[in-house]
């Protein structure tokens, strides 16, 4: 990094500065803590930069001008918190279904419902799982730190662009309120993105070509599992190919923490307290949290080391853990809900416990 | 008075029986016959070679067709 | 002969799903026409909702966008934005723009969006087989009211909405008018508006929106013909024709006189 380049940023604004550095060319925005940075920075530096912003009367229509937007082949955006991508869950799965590239981004709070504004991890299912209704996937991409949510923001807006589909940054609400040195990404000029001509709506007198439709409705059965296969074959390939993760340490650790955005951070420290105890603690953290790292996670665990997955939700990515050691090792979870951040110390004195307690 | 005539698609109509109430010459009226899918099309009575109770071309019949099924013609050279 | 009134161009040759006697077909036709008269078939993207008009996007040769139950608006107001130059059309049914879609309906309107909204007002949900809609008239039956709209408590089902009246007090709208699509006199009326509100529209003004009282033979449980004598028996009584709202400039509307046939 040049510290000379460095800026101290909040990780709202550097998602949102991040976005406009991509090439977002229209954010639509509501308010809500603890995101509403975001929409702050992008009411002012949107217009500055030739850019539509509009701040929408709900989440449910943000989600929808992002749709209409995203036809138009323009790089779209906006961004909430749990409750209110509750709300986007319906036009999410209207873009997905219509092929949509989007980008969204959800710093987390406790939930259910009006739940705590503090940091969360528990829309890990609603994310991964769908959320919306119908057979489908986004691209869910998780930082840790502002650096990586200003990184992430950028590939979220490629990888959406690349395989047609809403793609979303998993935040939380202290990688939103934090701040940290970053170097910004390089500026991309939005009239040197691909033009996506091939399927937007809009400038027809310029080729002349036949109307483009964006629309998800299929009312032919068959014709609609053939058009959702097809999206499965994709997301097959991406599976494949766009994985990421981070691991420190696995190959000799006595003990795996499994853990991802803020709560891997928490885990860092226990893991170099450890250290200092000659315990060797490995760390697995995936980015990508869908396509998951089910492959590189089952072999890490074939050394037959204990895991603990530690999560600030009451276990929900637990379960693609279980899913990638298929029971060959244990799983322990370290949780906590409604908006309470784990300490280095409890990380570290479960994972004691668990290597030396004998037990698990 | 202007003279015309009217050709209806037989395919495209659903027998809404709408223009047959607009024409103000009630030159148009339930048909008999079906088309391919089972509706009986309107049919246009008028006769654009003689003089009297003809299509004047107002172009209601056209206006208020909810499935354009309808165009309408002037006949040329016509100007009483 | 000379052919003097021509299916247009912009309006697809085939048979609709519409009911026989359903007033989206005229309202189809119309918007075509006026595409083909302003020469922007190749301009105009057209967002159309949930409900009957689904298949509209089917029935245009022009792009179209189809989004949620209700969003057409939020979905409009972007590609208006984005498209500045094309003609952008938010096609709604009375559930889409006044039910689920207030807000969105409102909000647009509010801010001056510059697309022109069409609302094809049946009193009725017709996709869904013919429950009671805001705009369901007291003592009309539907199926989610099979003894009539009844406002009183303990039913306490509300009362018609007239949302051009509503949307009038709103600042950001700019051209609010209601027709008919019953006689043919009335779908010229309807032409006009649609006119007005399209050229306002590429002259820059906003928002604009056009309610026509439209006919469902098939859940109002009459004919054709039935169908529209209602109209005017019934609907127009409560919502009446004309101008609702028309701020736009005088030199607009001179020089929009001078231009219409």
């Amino acid at each position: 990094m040049n510290r000379e380049q460095m800026v101290l940023m909040k990780g709202n604004e550097a998602i949102a500065e991040s976005a406009i550095r991509a090439g977002c060319g229209a954010y639509f925005g509501y308010p809500i803590t603890p995101q509403n940075e975001l929409i702050a920075w992008m009411a002012c530096h949107m217009p500055e930069a030739n850019r539509i912003f509009i701040q929408a009367e709900s989440e449910l229509a943000a989600i929808n001008m992002v749709y209409g937007a995203a036809g138009t082949g323009i790089r779209a955006m906006t961004s909430s918190s749990s409750p209110g991508i509750s709300l986007k869950q319906e036009g999410i799965s209207y873009a997905a279904g219509a092929d949509l590239p989007c980008v969204y981004v959800n710093m987390v709070r406790g939930g259910p419902g009006l739940g705590s504004i503090a940091p969360a991890q528990s829309d890990y299912f609603q994310s991964t799982r769908g959320g919306g209704h119908g057979d489908y996937h986004v691209i869910v991409l998780a930082p840790k730190s502002v650096q990586e949510a200003a990184d992430l923001t950028c590939l979220a807006f490629d990888l959406a662009d690349k395989w047609r589909m809403p793609a979303m940054i998993l935040g939380d609400g202290m990688i939103g309120q934090m701040m940290e040195s970053i170097t910004l990404p390089e500026y991309k000029d939005p009239a040197s993105l691909a033009a996506k001509s091939e399927w937007s709506v809009g400038h027809m007198h310029q080729t002349h070509r036949k109307p483009h439709r964006i629309t998800s409705i299929i009312l032919d059965p068959e014709e609609l599992e053939r058009k959702i296969r097809s999206r499965y074959e994709r997301y097959k390939k991406i599976e494949a190919e766009e994985v990421r993760f981070e691991e420190k340490n696995c190959a000799d650790a006595d003990i795996i923490l499994i853990a991802y955005g803020t709560a891997a951070r928490v885990c860092q420290g226990a893991q170099q307290t450890a250290a200092g105890q000659g315990i060797k603690v490995g760390l697995f953290r995936p980015i990508t949290l869908w396509p998951f790292p089910y492959t590189e996670l089952e072999a890490i665990s074939k050394k037959g080391k204990p895991v603990l997955v530690v999560e600030m939700s009451m276990g929900q990515m637990i379960e693609d853990v279980r899913l990638s050691v298929h029971d060959k090792v244990p799983v322990n979870l370290l949780s906590h809900a409604g908006g309470v951040i784990p300490t280095e110390e409890e990380v570290f004195e479960r994972l004691q416990s668990i290597v030396s307690g004998g037990s698990k | 008075m202007k003279r015309g005539k009217i050709t209806i698609d037989d395919e495209r109509c659903k027998g809404c029986g709408l223009c047959v109430r607009a024409c103000p010459m009630h030159l148009i009226a339930a048909g008999t016959s079906e088309n391919s899918t089972g509706i009986f099309p309107v049919i246009f009575l008028g006769k654009p070679d003689t003089n009297s109770e003809n299509c004047i071309a107002c172009g209601s019949c056209y206006e208020v067709c909810p499935d354009t099924a309808i165009e309408v013609y002037e006949l040329e050279g016509d100007d009483k | 002969m000379k052919k003097t009134y021509t299916h247009p161009e912009s309006l697809i040759r085939v048979q609709t799903k519409y009911c026989a006697g359903c007033g989206h077909g005229v309202v189809h036709r119309i918007i075509a026409e006026l595409v083909d008269e302003m020469s922007l078939r190749e301009k105009t993207v057209i967002t159309n909702p949930v409900g009957c008009a689904i298949w509209a996007d089917l029935y245009f040769d022009f792009d179209s966008v189809q989004p949620a139950h209700g969003r057409t608006p939020a979905a409009a107001s972007a590609i208006k934005r984005i498209l500045k130059d094309h003609l952008v059309v938010c096609y709604q049914g009375d559930g889409d723009l006044a039910a689920i879609g207030t807000a969105e309906t409102v909000h647009a309107a509010n801010r001056g969006e510059q697309f022109t909204t069409i609302f094809i007002n049946n009193a009725i949900y017709g996709m869904t087989g013919g429950q009671m809609a805001p705009t369901t008239l007291v003592h009309q039956k539907a199926a989610t009211a099979p003894l009539g709209r009844d406002p009183e408590f303990p039913a306490g089902m509300g009362y018609p909405i007239r949302m051009l009246e509503m949307l009038a007090t709103l600042q950001g709208t700019t051209y609010l008018a209601r027709g008919a699509a019953d006689t043919a006199a009335h779908v010229r009326q309807l032409k006009s508006y649609i006119r007005t509100a399209f050229e306002a529209q590429m002259a820059g003004f906003g928002s604009s929106m056009v309610e026509v009282l439209s006919p469902c033979p098939t859940n109002w449980g009459v004919t054709p013909v039935q169908a529209v004598d209602m109209i005017a028996d019934k609907m127009i009584p409560c919502y009446p024709l004309g101008e609702i709202k028309n701020t736009l400039p005088d030199t607009f509307r001179k020089k929009q006189k001078g231009g219409a046939q």
